[in-house]
């Protein structure tokens, strides 16, 4: 039981009369990479500053590497670095004043702040002032600000938030090495699952403060069977052939059908059933369906 | 200990290049500097007055003081204030500060004292460079008496009692800066006090010493006890104790308004 980075039990957290978390229990084991997927308001933030202490929760619902948060605060931070929100960032001082000062806070080596400016690719821009850095770069010293004590977990909020194609990708990568390497925990939160699945070993979807999901990636994946997009030139003949050989069609319209894939063969001879049928097939093309689809498959389950 | 003072470290490094820094350093060199160049400028006028050394080194003081007490230093007070936690409601910065492995009470103090601080490196420079400057006058215009009096003892006294006196309104400033992020507010909220503790100070209302923004002008009037010698006069008067309650009591007030703010 003991081997979560990150566990909650039946948390609850209210603003006032409104629930904003509810009865939340997550899991989250060691060197996990952990997918925090949720709308926009679903309570992901919220979460994550509980996880900070920075909301106070009720006693006995969060457990950070087995140990109670109230009552083993500092402790617990010092194993924690985190992006929260947009990154909180002095704009007054630049880069690498920024990170000496964090360094200071934390009363580690300000050597580290060289080190990590080069890690997050800011070193040319170390001297200059943080308030003029794009939002990609402001997004990268968040990062390099939540890396710089080396804690053992990290929870970054909507780390790839701003940042360019190139950047994500190097998110992501960094992401990946940190666990696999170094063996860290990552919490990060999205809202995107196509950005989770590229990295996530195990994911949580929140909605409405509710936990809907909780699994690993694989688990996820069984339960959001991905559908086929076939392009033809007579959608609604190819409808019904399609239908007729116990396809299972998801949504059709004047370009193209839409059925549930149940495998490749499958497809295949579907595919050849069109064509001997004298349809003509531009494209078929697979894909997963969309967060909102997902949390109706999910909701609707429950 | 170690939080405080790892926070406190940290505030010098955050602020060192903002305004409300360098202000505690330019301002009493400017107005300390000015106040000399007036009285090297005008040096013929003022020998002609033939003050003896307690007089011209109060009139030299009083210069600066003056101004500096009744103005000058309630609003350095209040923009002080409004900086040194303006700064983490700019950047939205607070939640970092409180989730990092420090006390939290400590992180808060670390900023109050940091505020402190200012006000006591403005104050203290005042009186060093109101003393080396009557001194370098001296030596520029040998006329002058300021060698037949030593003033240090006065000035200490007066600039400490303005320090102390000055606490009430550096608390209630502070406070108000931690609850509201925007400049107006506090600031405006401090312009009041500030006019309204001017008056009822200087009109002698007998209950003006409740009010925290008329005790640095109420420091500054000292009745002089017959007999007595003129650096005779105590420290802590009652606006020293009500400014000294404000000052703690908002302390304390100030940390449970700051760690329920941050819940949002």
């Amino acid at each position: 039981m003991r081997n979560f980075a990150i566990e909650t039990v039946g948390l609850t957290y209210k603003f006032g009369n409104q629930t904003v978390v509810k009865d939340l229990s997550l899991q989250i084991p060691k060197g996990s990479i952990y997918g925090f997927l949720g709308p926009n308001g679903a309570g992901k933030t919220t979460t994550i500053k509980i996880l900070l202490n920075l909301l106070k929760s009720p006693n006995d619902q969060v457990f950070i590497f087995g140990q109670e948060i109230n009552a083993n605060r500092i402790a617990s931070l010092k194993r924690m670095g985190a992006l929260v929100e947009q990154p909180a960032i002095y704009a007054h001082l630049t880069g690498n004043e920024n990170l000496i000062n964090r360094c200071m806070l934390l009363g580690i080596n300000k050597s580290k702040a060289a080190e990590m400016l080069s890690l997050v690719g800011l070193t040319e821009a170390a001297n200059k002032k943080a308030g003029n850095y794009s939002l990609g770069m402001k997004q990268r010293l968040g990062i390099a600000l939540a890396l710089i004590a080396d804690p053992e977990l990290l929870l970054l909020d909507e780390p790839t938030n701003g940042l360019d194609p190139n950047g994500i990708i190097e998110i992501r990568n960094l992401m990946i090495e940190l666990t696999a390497k170094h063996g860290k925990t990552i919490l990060v939160s999205s809202h995107l699952l196509a950005e989770i699945e590229r990295t996530a070993t195990h994911v949580g979807i929140i909605n409405h403060g509710q936990l809907l999901f909780q699994g690993t990636i694989n688990e996820l994946h069984n339960l959001s069977k991905p559908s086929v997009k076939i392009e033809t030139d007579n959608s609604a003949v190819a409808s019904n052939i399609l239908a007729t050989a116990g396809a299972e069609i998801v949504q059709q319209d004047e370009n193209a059908v839409a059925i549930t894939f149940k495998g490749k063969e499958d497809m295949g001879n579907l595919n050849t059933l069109l064509v001997q049928n004298g349809i003509t097939v531009y494209s078929i093309s697979k894909e997963r369906k969309d967060l909102e689809n997902l949390f109706l498959d999910i909701t609707s389950k429950n | 200990m170690r939080s405080l003072f790892i926070s406190l470290q940290s505030e010098f490094y955050k602020s060192r290049k903002t305004l409300a820094f360098w202000a505690a350093i330019v301002l009493p060199v400017l107005i300390c500097g000015l106040v000399a160049f007036g009285f090297f400028s005008g040096s013929e006028k003022i020998l002609k007055m033939n003050y003896p050394g307690l007089a011209l080194w109060g009139q030299f003081s009083g210069a600066t003081l003056g101004i500096m007490g009744m103005l000058i230093l309630p609003f350095y007070v209040m923009f002080m204030a409004f900086s040194v936690n303006n700064i983490e409601h700019k950047n939205d910065t607070w939640k970092t500060l409180f989730a990092q492995p420090l006390n939290k009470f400590a992180i808060y103090s670390a900023k109050y004292v940091y505020a402190v601080l200012l006000l006591l490196i403005c104050l203290v420079l005042f009186a060093l460079l109101t003393l080396g400057s009557g001194y370098l006058l001296q030596v520029l215009v040998p006329k002058y008496t300021f060698n037949d009096y030593n003033p240090a003892v006065l000035l200490f006294k007066f600039y400490s009692k303005l320090f102390l006196a000055s606490l009430g309104i550096l608390s209630v400033q502070f406070v108000l800066s931690v609850i509201w992020g925007d400049f107006l507010k506090p600031m405006g909220v401090g312009f009041v006090g500030i006019i309204a503790g001017i008056i009822t100070a200087n009109v002698g209302w007998e209950y003006a010493y409740l009010i925290p923004y008329s005790d640095p002008t109420l420091a500054l009037k000292v009745t002089r006890v017959k007999g007595a010698k003129l650096e005779e006069f105590p420290i802590f008067a009652q606006e020293i104790w009500v400014s000294l309650a404000f000052a703690a009591v908002l302390f304390i007030a100030g940390y449970f308004i700051l760690s329920r703010k941050n819940i949002k």
